[in-house]
């Protein structure tokens, strides 16, 4: 087997919160603890987790936007930390980060134009005399109009924002993009144009992503597999699809009975967790979950639990998932009624037909609508 | 009392701006909500939603805005009650939640403070069992050792826990209304479902009427028994619970729940509304929604569409209704 697009191996990162007067730690925040998985060209892993689990940590770390205390990563086999600034700068040309707020994240004195020429000429990615092609190219495969080329990011809305960020992205040819919740910031109907769009490059640029969410919808949507963090661990980590269909750790069945279905009175049993989210300063110790976990025993106190892997991959960090009841997966129970998916269905292709980025006209008038 | 609780008639708003262009942030809006029932008002940023509720509350200054129609409140208008009576409501008998935990406490005073405060100025108690009570408040929204975190300031709180602590401020004079703008969206899924749960027990228990407003259907569908969908302005359905997840009337409606990822299948790519919002200040004539509509003909764009009725207690506004007869 080749080896895999990336790799992290016991992967930690600690922030020191809080130092003596002589200088020595004594506040610490383990924001990555020990985290290790694998990502292959071409796939989709998710990271999900709340607030503080240390996803986005995680995202910055394997791309080197901020140094490891310890571990190991790996990027088509090639030790990730040992690179030296030349190699680093090569190394970003095969990587890229798409942010949360397309709002901060784009600076407001450079055109569209600007924000997409800089990394193509940075990395010489084409002949200068080409550059305005490839800016009018890139804005195209993410929907926008090329004539946008000459606009500020505040003529844009955050729908139309994002693609510019997913197009800078894009535009030193990645193999690999860390998107650190890149809907979370947007409106529902403006969500689902960015999340086709992140489908749809993936699967015609063979492109694999990080995909960092809380919202477990969404991951459900866009990944292959899964991985929960919880105060800097993975606490569970398998295929998308056996993950939702039968979770294991009592932490992802809370945030899984914790999603608000979109169906009244859907019958299910929800796990509310009690109590707060400890503080990451002070995780409690053996299993960090068990302050908050239904199931805890006196063992998850004390003894930190091993993330172990069946013959499947589904791994799991939990002294007692065997012996728990199946989780109630209701929420994967098909549901919704035909004329409903029937009206959504015809939506979509209509909506579709009429194109994302370009000029929408109103059926019947040929009239260029309002944008 | 048989009539509704809250009562919202062609109520509008307008914010005049620069030269002469105006935003009518809330046109023509009515709604109603019964006693002993969970309103939910849902609809994308900028749809008029929060202005709505700032309206009711009468938050919106008249200095900046002209407000017009009707919003009876057991049977008072508000919108001519003068402010002194209307401060004597609000706080009271009406109560709102913020969607900002952060920053709708004051940090410089202790939660304790602040929820006195309110218990001081609506029922008169000495302090000392306004505090008691205001403890009592903690513990009903389960914030674990009132009796201590009630001196605490609100920095030493989770953003969860400030969110408790608003509801025990809006929940501390037994209000008969309550109106809550996103009082989840800035939490963690298992924080939100505690609060989603929290205003579930308490309307059961001691609230008349709860508005919701959301852009999350999820959340809606969790607690709401009737929806209000608004765009650009308008109400554009109104529907039971029920309804509008089997037969939605309006094809905005369509796109917002299609828009939502399934966990039931997967789905290759989902609903999307193409194109934006309209520019509030230059609103087409027809129906607002028509330029981003796929189910959009000529007869829309021509004249305002009414509110037509689709079955009981089910509203939308769109000419070609059902639109399900277009689809089968």
């Amino acid at each position: 087997m080749t080896a895999p697009l990336l790799a992290a191996e016991g992967l930690t990162k600690h922030f020191v919160m809080r130092r003596s007067l002589l200088g020595r730690p004594t506040a610490v925040v383990k924001a990555v603890d020990g985290v290790g998985f694998t990502l292959r060209a071409g796939e989709t892993l998710a990271l999900v987790g709340e607030s503080g689990s240390g996803k986005s940590t995680l995202g910055r770390l394997v791309l080197r936007l901020i140094e490891p205390t310890a571990g190991r990563i790996t990027f088509e086999g090639r030790d990730l930390l040992s690179l030296g600034a030349a190699e680093l700068r090569a190394f970003r040309r095969q990587a890229q980060l798409v942010f949360q707020d397309p709002y901060a994240s784009l600076n407001p004195r450079m055109t569209a134009g600007d924000i997409l020429a800089e990394p193509i000429a940075l990395h010489g990615m084409v002949p200068p005399a080409r550059r305005d092609a490839r800016v009018a190219e890139l804005l195209d495969l993410v929907g926008l109009d090329a004539r946008y080329a000459g606009r500020y990011p505040h003529e844009f809305s955050g729908g139309q924002r994002q693609r510019i960020a997913i197009a800078r992205a894009l535009a030193v040819e990645p193999k690999l993009i860390v998107c650190d919740e890149p809907v979370s910031s947007l409106d529902v109907s403006i969500r689902s144009q960015v999340l086709n769009l992140l489908r749809e490059l993936r699967r015609e640029l063979g492109l694999a992503y990080l995909f960092i969410s809380h919202d477990l919808a969404v991951v459900k949507h866009m990944a292959d597999r899964v991985a929960v963090m919880n105060f800097g661990r993975i606490v569970e980590t398998a295929n998308a699809e056996a993950l939702f269909a039968a979770p294991r750790h009592p932490y992802t069945r809370a945030l899984l009975s914790a999603i608000p279905l979109p169906r009244p009175r859907a019958r299910r049993e929800r796990i509310v967790l009690a109590g707060e989210i400890p503080s990451a300063l002070e995780p409690p110790p053996g299993c960090h979950f068990h302050t908050r976990c239904p199931f805890a025993v006196e063992r998850c106190r004390v003894e930190r639990p091993e993330l172990a892997a069946d013959g499947a991959g589904h791994a799991t960090a939990c002294h007692r998932w065997t012996e728990l009841p199946a989780a109630d997966v209701a929420a994967a129970q098909p549901h919704g009624s035909p004329a409903l998916d029937r009206l959504v269905a015809a939506f979509g292709q209509a909506a579709d037909g009429q194109g994302e980025g370009g000029v929408v006209t109103v059926e019947g008038t040929g009239a260029p609508a309002l944008r | 009392m048989s009539g509704p609780l809250l009562e919202i008639a062609d109520l509008k708003v307008v914010f005049r701006g620069d030269l002469g262009r105006s935003t009518h942030a809330v046109d023509k809006v009515d709604l109603s909500v019964m006693p002993g029932t969970t309103l939910g008002l849902v609809g994308e940023s900028g749809c008029g939603k929060t202005v709505t509720s700032l309206a009711v509350m009468g938050l919106v200054p008249r200095t900046s805005a002209e407000i017009s129609g009707h919003v009876r409140f057991a049977g008072v208008d508000l919108l001519d009650l003068p402010d002194r009576a209307l401060r004597d409501l609000r706080g009271d008998r009406l109560a709102m939640v913020f969607q900002e935990p952060m920053t709708s406490l004051n940090p410089s005073y202790t939660i304790g403070e602040q929820i006195v405060e309110a218990i001081v100025r609506h029922r008169g108690l000495s302090r000392r069992a306004a505090r008691a009570h205001a403890i009592d408040m903690l513990r009903r929204v389960n914030i674990p050792a009132p009796e201590r975190r009630i001196d605490d300031y609100p920095h030493r709180l989770s953003g969860g826990m400030r969110q408790r602590v608003m509801i025990a401020i809006a929940l501390s004079c037994d209000p008969e209304l309550l109106i809550a703008d996103e009082p989840t969206t800035a939490l963690d899924v298992t924080i939100q479902a505690q609060i989603l749960d929290l205003l579930r027990e308490l309307k059961a228990s001691t609230l008349s009427a709860i508005v919701l407003i959301t852009h999350d259907l999820g959340v809606v569908a969790e607690i709401c028994d009737e929806v209000a969908v608004m765009y650009a302005g308008e109400i554009v359905e109104r529907a039971p619970i029920e309804a509008i997840f089997e037969r939605p009337g309006h094809p905005y409606t369509v796109g917002l729940i299609g828009s939502i990822p399934r966990l039931d299948r997967r789905d290759d790519r989902l609903a999307s509304v193409p194109g934006r919002v309209p520019d509030m200040t230059a609103l087409p004539r027809g129906c607002r929604f028509a330029s981003r509509c796929p189910f959009a003909a000529e007869i829309c764009v021509s004249a305002p569409p009414p509110l037509t009725a689709l079955g009981s207690g089910h509203w939308t506004r769109c000419v070609r209704a059902p639109i399900e007869d277009l689809v089968s």
